[in-house]
């Protein structure tokens, strides 16, 4: 980092500082306090739960097995936070940065794997690269043996990375694309080349989205279940699983869960310090956005890389869903109409996304403009309702809502509540990078034509940020129709999504009747991103 | 907030009777004055036909929460007295143990008891079972054919078998076993036969049907499930290369497990809860599970299906099921071998 060249240090940086004078309005600091209490209390019930195992506790926690876990998970998050990042970066910059035959195609393509569930593309591997899987069956006749093992640490990291590395691409490419050329003409002017521009102020300018993106995968690799458990590897959101659904033990999965709250609090530190590095450099409004680069003889090399990137993350689960499905409809069973499940699967996504954005606002001018311990308290503890296993929070809230509220047990507006504050995190990273890059000057002048601060907000920034609001909420809306151990534990009687019409066919294995469903939310996702894709290149 | 108002309202789950609407306007208790909730842990797929039959048949709205039998046992553990759930219908007995031990069931009448062999309902009358699953080992068979299966479950710690089988050690039905190994066997010979398996490297998966489909696709050449995942499979693919193995002469292997039904001491509708359960166990619904389960049905004069060892032929070992209800020791010994 020691790199990073000193002229971007401009006047926009000084401003922040003394935007961060400012203290917090009490209604802001009101919100960011209320939403840190709702994300901190399942650790509450946590505790609770885990005092439960008394002495048992801490035998359990040293014992091999558990350390051996913990280590397998942690090897896990730093494959997959690399992987992720390998991926991510070179797909966002050629989608954002080179010209490109069927860029928008593109675009579009590399970020649709957000919207499968990791059961289904666990299964599509395992059925498709497995021991005699179908590539073993295609290549028995070359006198291929045995294909590379595909169960544990490998296979798990690569499904993984599959579905996170989007998370990498959205954050960095909206960071390409809100750059300012000036400061890569400065380093082309000190006589850097291309590539030593890109090295010495592109990835420094680029550090907090690339970190931003990575701590979503990371959190997302070690809270999924799916992906983990159809590839046999024993990370410690399976364990808590195991013990819940072998055992019925809640106090030794608290106490798991407890181990995962203190990996994710190392995750977001690990994150925040990369940001306060370079937190200054990309605060700059109006832009002239860098010409895009003409690839020459890469172009073919770079649309055969993006290829095998779709093909892998999209191609192969929607391969397997296709077959599936055809051989559903050959042997007779109708696609049963799923009307009731669809559109309950889209007004929960919609009203999740709702109450993230509405949350993120408000937290997002908390942190990025009135940073204090208290900010960063609230920013880090949302955190951790997102990297907690769907079924110990979704527990959590069982019992705090029978015991406390139980007039909003088994209530929809419950469970998109917790929809809303778990995936808080996904809207909130974009909405405060944007407030940064914006700075307070829009706002200033919105001030000086007479405006109050609510209007100058309303009138200078909202506008601005709108954008990236509407992504933060497609990114939640993404996540809420493919979530499965919520929906079942805490959504309503006789309520259907997606994902539990999958989840109920799946697994009785009527996996023919798995895939109608599936198909339908694959649709309903790709269209999401495309609007989520026209919204980024349509600039605030 | 406003756009949230209106979403919120247009997905209000359609017009159950006596709403269950997400403003809590209605509260969940005037909510549940009529009716009946069963939390299923058996799958919509399965279950869903059956309630429109009892819907139909007896005029009394069902709500059905379905999710997995362990998550679900966990949900009423959470619930405590707030319970709206009146019936469980579990995929396995140990789930159903699990709540009897925490005296959350109440003890049926022994009208309905008495239809089910004693073997399949618990001792102290709090579960009864509804269909009957036996424990097999799948084998493929073009690997494989019966003669080569040992005598024994307890075979198969042969070092022969190394890197040739497969197991789901958090599976329900599985878990079952290794308590049936330990009350028929002794505590030492469970650890010995889980240390043998261990060591010839089995495979894990997560369920029983990812171990039938690993063992069809000759990943492996056997897999300990129950009897009916292979049915069923055969049922979409007749060609399917694998068949069942039924162990004899009162081994282990050869147990024959539950699901079933309870009723919660907290049941807002104890009336229709215990009609529900008299539905499970009528001649209509034990024929749904011999035809559409493949499952052995437990009322006497019911037939299995004719490509299944009838459940009277199935030596299985003779044992009362409820003393399968230390699940809690299985687990301890499972962790201390490593397996969980």
């Amino acid at each position: 980092m020691s790199t990073i060249p000193l002229a971007v240090k401009g006047p926009v940086a000084g401003q922040a500082r003394a935007a961060s004078a400012r203290r917090a309005p009490l209604a802001l600091l009101a919100v960011g306090l209320v939403v840190a209490l709702l994300s901190l209390l399942p650790l509450a019930y946590l505790a609770i739960r885990a005092a439960g195992a008394d002495d048992q506790a801490l035998a359990f926690v040293l014992r091999p097995r558990t350390i051996e876990i913990l280590v397998s998970t942690v090897a896990l998050a730093a494959l997959v936070g690399s992987g992720s990042v390998l991926v991510g970066v070179p797909v966002a910059w050629l989608t954002a940065r080179a010209r490109l035959p069927g860029r928008r195609f593109w675009s579009i393509l590399t970020v649709v794997p957000l919207a499968i569930p990791s059961y289904v593309t666990g299964f599509a591997f395992v059925a498709a690269f497995g021991p005699r899987g179908a590539l073993q069956d295609l290549l028995a006749p070359l006198g291929v043996e045995r294909l590379p093992e595909i169960y544990g640490l490998p296979g798990a990291a690569l499904v993984l990375v599959l579905a996170t590395y989007p998370y990498v691409v959205l954050s960095v490419r909206a960071g390409f694309l809100a750059e300012d050329r000036s400061l890569e003409d400065a380093g082309r002017t000190l006589g850097d080349d291309r590539r030593a521009v890109f090295r010495r102020v592109t990835l420094p300018l680029l550090a907090p989205a690339i970190a931003a993106g990575a701590l979503l995968a990371v959190l997302y690799a070690i809270s999924d279940f799916g992906a983990v458990s159809l590839l046999q590897f024993d990370s410690l959101s399976r364990a808590v699983y195991v013990q819940y659904r072998a055992a019925f033990d809640r106090s030794l999965a608290a106490v798991l869960a407890l181990l995962l709250v203190g990996l994710t609090i190392a995750v977001t530190w690990g994150e925040a310090r990369v940001r306060a590095r370079a937190r200054s450099y990309i605060a700059r409004a109006p832009r002239r956005p860098v010409e895009p680069v003409d690839l020459g003889r890469w172009a073919w090399p770079a649309v055969a890389f993006l290829g095998a990137v779709v093909g892998l993350a999209l191609g192969v689960p929607v391969v397997a869903i296709a077959f599936w499905l055809a051989r559903g409809i050959r042997a007779g069973d109708g696609i049963d109409v799923l009307g009731a499940a669809v559109g309950e699967t889209f007004a929960t996504g919609v009203a999740a996304a709702a109450v993230a954005i509405t949350l993120a606002l408000p937290v997002g001018v908390l942190v990025a403009r009135h940073p204090s311990v208290i900010a960063r308290l609230v920013e880090r503890s949302s955190y951790v309702g997102f990297a907690l296993p769907g079924v110990a929070l979704a527990l959590a809230l069982v019992f705090l809502s029978t015991n406390l509220v139980p007039a909003l047990y088994q209530t929809l507006a419950l469970l998109i509540a917790a929809y809303g504050i778990r995936y808080l995190p996904q809207a909130l990273g974009g909405v405060r990078a944007a407030l940064v890059r914006l700075g307070t000057r829009p706002e200033e002048s919105a001030r000086t034509l007479g405006d109050g601060p609510a209007a100058a907000f309303v009138r200078a920034t909202l506008p601005a940020v709108r954008p990236t609001l509407l992504a933060g909420a497609a990114l939640v809306f993404l996540t809420v129709v493919k979530e499965l151990p919520m929906a079942l534990i805490l959504g309503p009687i006789g309520f259907e999504t997606l994902a539990t019409e999958i989840w109920g066919a799946a697994s009785e294995g009527f996996y023919a009747r798995a895939a109608a469903p599936a198909a339908i939310l694959l649709v309903l996702s790709a269209a999401t991103v495309a609007v989520l894709v026209r919204d980024e290149a349509s600039p605030g | 907030m406003l756009s949230l108002a209106i979403v919120l309202a247009a997905c209000t789950p359609n017009a159950s009777p006596g709403g269950s609407g997400p403003a809590g306007s209605a509260s969940p208790a005037s909510a549940r004055a009529t009716g009946l909730t069963v939390y299923s842990g058996r799958s919509e797929e399965l279950v869903a036909p059956l309630i429109e039959q009892f819907r139909n048949a007896t005029g009394i709205d069902v709500q059905v929460k379905y999710g997995d039998t362990a998550e679900l046992a966990a949900t009423i553990l959470e619930e405590g007295d707030a319970s709206p759930a009146d019936v469980f219908f579990a995929q396995d007995g140990g789930a159903l143990g699990a709540l009897a031990a925490e005296g959350r069931l109440t003890t049926l009448p022994s009208a309905l008891l008495d239809l089910v062999d004693p073997r399949f309902r618990s001792d102290d009358g709090q579960w009864v079972g509804v269909s009957g699953r036996a424990r097999v080992a799948v084998y493929n068979t073009a690997e494989l054919e019966a003669a080569d299966m040992p005598d024994s479950i307890l075979g198969f710690t042969d070092p022969a078998w190394k890197g040739r089988l497969g197991w789901a050690p958090t599976n329900g039905s599985f878990q079952a076993f290794v308590t049936a190994l330990r009350v028929l066997e002794g505590e030492d010979a469970a650890r010995a036969w889980l240390e043998g398996v261990q060591a010839n490297e089995p495979r894990v998966y997560e369920g029983n049907d990812p171990a039938l489909l690993a063992v069809g696709a000759g990943e492996i050449h056997v897999a300990f499930i129950n009897h009916y995942y292979l049915m069923r499979k055969l049922a979409e693919e007749p060609d399917f290369a694998a068949a069942n193995h039924f162990f004899g002469a009162g081994d282990p292997g050869a147990l024959v497990n539950v699901a079933g039904a309870g009723i919660l001491t907290t049941a807002p509708h104890a009336d229709a809860a215990h009609d529900f359960v008299a539905f499970l166990l009528t001649d209509e619904s034990q024929r749904y599970f011999a035809e559409e389960t493949f499952e052995y049905p437990l009322v006497e004069g019911i037939a299995a299906d004719p490509k299944l060892v009838p459940l009277d032929e199935i030596d299985s070992p003779d044992m009362d099921l409820s003393d399968l209800d230390d699940l809690a020791g299985t687990l301890a010994l499972l962790r201390e071998v490593g397996i969980l």
